[in-house]
């Protein structure tokens, strides 16, 4: 079953030789599917000739707003696979009853849960929140782009290689069986000394310089590029909190490589960090590993939460309750947000001083997050809201979050977490707020930017069935799993041996499959939406279906690569409410060229290199770690070396792309 | 048509279902008076919080409702966006509140803390003047091994404790980190190796409870349950003798043996085991001739033993052929462990040492006083305040229960 640990290694290929095929028919299947949907796919590009259109225009793109949609489908991608893990855990906890070993062994259904917590978190939530964040904030800012365009393309492709080696897993070798935080000794090389862990390491590593690359981009890109009249206390909420949310990632995710570095060297070169003999402390690596895994979370909320804020503001029609408050309720959170970690371990035997100090910080993020709430509510009050699909989800959200953040304050407790901690109630507190927080945030965020990203609206009727799905699959699948943590259930268990606990994970099964049906619906909305785009209600000609507030629905749908013809000035919050009431007209002459970065392959393949590197490392092949790291070298140096970095979209150009706007909007008045 | 009395039916089973269920929330309904407290603790936070959840979630049904934009009956005032009373009251409510909550927990987390002797063995019930019963338990691959020191006896996969009485538990694993988890009883605690942590709790009722690893360590993870008897005095002697009547010996060799991965293991009982195990397990040196960590520190403390002591490594032999992974870094050398010069006297004599505990505390531990809580000792030399000295004097005679 587990891979004998004392692999031949050979010089050309490392330890990579036949043991590294999984024996599982399982894997097999799944490997023949991606086989035959990869040739389709290979074979509808070349017959379409689609290759120089997706290189030319996609991958070696600069463009904010394309990097944006290709996180976003990167997102997407990894999503199916990581709920593809969670259906087959619901499956298997839901038949390894009554001396039943269920279908799962435990060497696959340990990895199983390993990869669906690092795929969920690592390249589905980031990548989501990352390409919100890039689409969003330069148009909000009234910027042309990021301010470092180049870092942003190869940003997206370190994210891209981490998810490959993470999806390489799979059909080569294994991935790690340790929990998605690989909590050494466990995952040193003692135990763990195959290639799983190696995976999840170079994995993160790689993905982990593109986080760190994205965050200091946006940050700057935040503090440097608004638009004039643009200043901090005029920005959007939404860029309020991604500018908070990078903030964090960059002073948190430095954390997490050097951890992970100290553990690569702990399983490479036998140094002892987190060793059990020889002076090691495995607890140094957890409390590293929550510093960082702390802010993680708010990382991942706090846009979402700009969201709420803007689509709340927008489907009221009205302007943000509280603005101020809300603004300083985020900078709340992102510094408390490092005062907290020690709660993920209050079992770990620090004293009642400490661990009530860390209770009580945690307690008191609650106060910020509820005062969001109750600004959102406030927005509501004497407001009219129109119930389009983002509205629904924000309501959604509303009433599944605080129930979350209830869970959330209730685990902060000492006594109560030394009950409650690694049991079921755990994991349904975070999807509670991972879901119900995040995944309803960025499918609201959907519903309402797609319009902008692309020109159309996106189908009702699919979009409520979605809803709906998703909103009964979420309590359907979680509230069993609250009441079997109250009955001392806890995580990541294989085999049951008591059957009455057989009816709960039966119906968390179902309510997997209730969320199930509302991806698959999700997947017809966007179907039907992009084979209907043409159609007048579908067709968004105004660039501004949804009567919003902000500077992105100022300019066309979708916006053209600069953006704007002539940057804005601002003079207060809401500046596309206030120049609609004030009956602001587009300037239309004297256009003047525009500087644009231009499209180059550099991050493409840098990434590329780099993530041959990282499967060099995972498989002891040295000659090729060594060519590769000398490559990645040379190429970046060949890189500096580009003048070719820029180009003048001509005044004729932005005149022909702004009279055509002219031609649009009449044909829409 | 058939399938209709079936589904009926099975609506009919259902509420019944659903009540079978409810009687093992153990964490709820627990029969350990530390987790009973926990309980009370986790319900009157939740009472706490959903003073403020419940009307946030009224409202927001209400809100939605009354400002739907088809209400044109409501009041619409676009540009309001400001209101210093409302902005006083979303921050002040939520504050309350946990200001509230803080101060349960502060308390609640010192008179609950694992670490500390019980204060009453149930509510009204002192804790008679009586040591508690010693129970060490280590986490192994993938079993747990209960010692009973006093007894002389050990158990693999099921323990047995008087009710009534105090139980004390010193932790520690083997190989990878774990918890330590009888929902009935007490919280969870971790194990972990070349540690020990401690947990005290209490059975109230007889009863077969379960207990269970809840830390992740490995393959066989699932199948590291065992059963915690509650049982009267004489019960637990005739569990103990039981166990004594196996004939079976733990010695450093056997647990070397028992150390190696195993899953599923059915309850085994060892008549006698050797009294420095548990030490020597926590301090990493069952093996012959390996250095425990005390004794390390010991020599560290006095300035190590300089380049002399890098004579005194050898290979690892026991970790690499009967762990689980038999890997060595690629890069690293290979695994080596540094040799013990300890004689069993001297050997004796550090456990000896580190067993120096000091006779257990109890103190009279009022609740929502403070005064369970150890008193701040005066390091800095500066003049208390009257009020902290009076506050001393008061409790100068603390009794001693």
């Amino acid at each position: 079953m587990a891979i004998p640990a004392n692999v031949e290694t050979t010089f050309l290929l490392g330890r990579l030789n036949f043991q590294a095929i999984p024996k599982d028919p399982i894997v097999w299947v799944t490997f023949v599917g991606v086989v035959i949907g990869g040739l389709a796919m290979l074979y509808l590009l070349n017959k379409y000739k689609l290759w120089g259109y997706l290189w030319n225009e996609w991958f070696t793109s600069i463009d904010h707003k394309k990097i944006g949609i290709m996180y976003m489908v990167l997102g997407l991608i990894m999503f199916v696979r990581g709920f593809a893990d969670a259906v087959m855990m619901r499956a298997q906890q839901a038949i390894a009853f009554n001396g039943s070993e269920g279908y799962l062994n435990a060497h696959h259904y340990d990895q199983i849960f390993t990869a669906h917590g690092v795929i969920m978190i690592f390249f589905v939530a980031m990548p989501f929140v990352t390409g919100l964040m890039n689409y969003l904030v330069p148009l909000q800012i009234g910027a042309r782009d990021v301010s470092f365009p180049f870092l942003n393309n190869f940003s997206f492709w370190m994210t891209v290689g981490g998810a490959i080696i993470v999806m390489a897993s799979l059909f080569v070798g294994e991935f790690a069986q340790t929990g998605w935080l690989a909590f050494p000794p466990l995952s040193g090389i003692a135990y763990s000394p195959y290639v799983g862990v190696d995976y999840y390491i170079w994995g993160l590593q790689v993905a982990g310089v593109g986080t760190t690359l994205s965050g200091i981009n946006l940050m700057v890109t935040i503090l440097k590029m608004r638009a004039p009249g643009m200043t901090m206390m005029k920005m959007p909420v939404f860029t309020w909190t991604a500018f908070c949310t990078n903030i964090l990632i960059v002073a948190s995710f430095p954390i997490l490589t050097m951890t992970l570095i100290l553990l690569t060297l702990d399983r490479y070169i036998g140094t002892n960090f987190f060793t059990n003999d020889l002076g090691g402390n495995p607890m140094m690596y957890i409390n590293l590993i929550w510093i960082w895994g702390h802010p993680e979370v708010y990382i991942l909320i706090l846009p979402l939460f700009g969201v709420f804020s803007e689509i709340t503001s927008t489907f009221s029609g009205k302007r943000l309750f509280g603005y101020t408050s809300m603004v300083y309720a985020t900078i709340c959170i992102t510094v408390l947000s490092y005062l907290v970690w020690l709660h993920h371990f209050f079992t770990m035997g620090s004293g009642a001083s400490v661990n009530s100090f860390f209770g009580i910080t945690t307690m008191i993020i609650s106060i910020p997050t509820g005062a969001k709430i109750f600004n959102w509510l406030f927005t509501m009050y004497h407001g009219r809201v129109r119930y389009d699909l983002p509205m629904m989800w924000v309501i959604a959200f509303m009433l599944t979050f605080v129930i979350g953040g209830m869970t959330g304050v209730l685990l902060a407790v000492p006594p109560a977490d030394f009950v409650l901690h690694n049991s079921l109630f755990l994991i349904a507190h975070f999807h509670n707020v991972i879901i119900g927080g995040v995944l309803f945030g960025l499918f609201a965020a959907i519903n309402f930017w797609w319009p902008k990203a692309f020109g159309f609206k996106l189908n009702v009727f699919w979009g409520k069935v979605s809803f709906w799905c998703w909103v009964i699959g979420f309590w359907v699948a979680f509230m069993p799993l609250y009441i079997l943590g109250l009955m001392g259930v806890t995580r990541r268990m294989r085999v049951f041996d008591d059957p009455s606990l057989q009816i709960w994970f039966i119906i968390a099964a179902f309510g997997a499959f209730l969320i199930a049906c509302g991806i698959g619906a999700m997947f017809v909305q966007f179907g039907i939406s992009i084979w209907k785009r043409n159609e007048p209600e579908y067709r968004d000609e105004t660039g501004d279906p949804w009567n919003a507030r902000t500077l992105e629905w100022a300019t066309s749908s979708p916006p053209p690569s600069y953006n704007f013809a002539f940057t804005p000035v601002i003079h207060g919050l809401d500046a596309w409410t206030d120049m609609k009431a004030a009956g602001a007209q587009r300037p239309k002459a004297d256009y003047i060229p525009i500087h644009m970065p231009r499209y180059t392959g550099s991050g493409v393949i840098i990434a590329a290199l780099c993530t041959v590197f990282g499967m060099a490392m995972i498989w002891y092949i040295w000659w090729l770690a060594i060519v590769s790291f000398i490559a990645i070298v040379a190429y970046s140096i060949y890189h500096t070396f580009n003048y070719d970095r820029d180009y003048y979209v001509t005044a004729e150009e932005v005149r022909a792309v702004e009279d055509a706007r002219d031609r649009q909007l009449a044909q829409g008045a | 048509m058939r399938k209709l009395p079936r589904l009926a039916r099975l609506a009919a089973f259902a509420p019944a279902i659903m009540a079978l269920a409810a009687c093992k929330m153990e964490v709820l309904k627990p029969s350990g008076d530390i987790a009973e407290r926990q309980k009370d603790l986790l319900l009157t936070s939740t009472w706490l919080m959903l003073i403020i959840i419940i009307p946030v979630m009224a409202l927001t049904i209400w809100f939605a409702w009354r400002y739907r934009a088809s209400n044109r009956n409501a009041t619409y005032k676009p540009d309001w966006d400001h209101s210093t009373k409302f902005e006083l009251v979303i921050w002040a409510a939520p504050l309350l509140i946990i200001i509230c909550l803080g101060a349960l927990t502060w308390v609640g987390t010192h008179l609950l803390d694992p670490y500390r002797p019980l204060d009453r063995i149930a509510e009204g019930q002192p804790v008679p003047d009586q040591e508690p019963v010693r129970v060490e338990v280590v986490a192994l691959d993938w079993k747990w091994l209960f010692i009973y020191p006093e007894q002389g006896i050990a158990m693999v996969n099921e323990m047995a404790v008087p009710t009534d009485r105090e139980v004390e538990f010193s932790l520690t694993s083997t190989s990878v980190m774990n918890a330590f988890y009888i929902p009935a009883m007490a919280g969870m605690i971790y194990a972990m190796p070349g540690m020990e942590t401690k947990l005290h709790g209490v059975f109230n009722n007889p009863g077969e409870y379960q207990g269970l690893a809840s830390h992740y360590s490995g393959a066989g993870f699932s199948g590291m349950r065992f059963k915690a008897h509650a049982v009267d005095q004489a019960g637990f002697d005739a569990w103990v003798d039981e166990a004594r009547a196996s004939g079976a010996n733990l010695d450093r060799a056997k647990f070397l043996e028992l150390e190696a991965p195993s899953e599923n293991v059915k309850p085994t009982p060892f008549a006698e085991v050797d009294p420095e195990l548990f030490d020597r397990v926590v301090n990493m040196c069952v093996e012959e001739g390996k250095i425990c960590m005390a004794e390390m520190m010991a020599l560290d403390a006095q300035g190590g033993t300089g380049l002399a002591g890098t004579i005194n490594m050898a290979q690892l032999t026991h970790d690499k052929e009967t762990r689980r992974g038999v890997a060595r870094p690629v890069f690293g050398s290979e695994p080596f462990m540094v040799t013990g010069f300890c004689t069993p006297a001297d050997s004796l004599k550090m456990f000896a040492d580190l067993r120096e505990n000091a006779p257990t505390v109890r103190k009279d531990q009022t609740p929502m006083r403070g005064i369970a809580l150890p008193r701040p000792e005066n390091r800095l030399g500066i003049e208390m305040p009257r009020i902290i000295q009076d506050a001393r004097r008061d409790n100068a005679a603390e009794p001693k229960l």
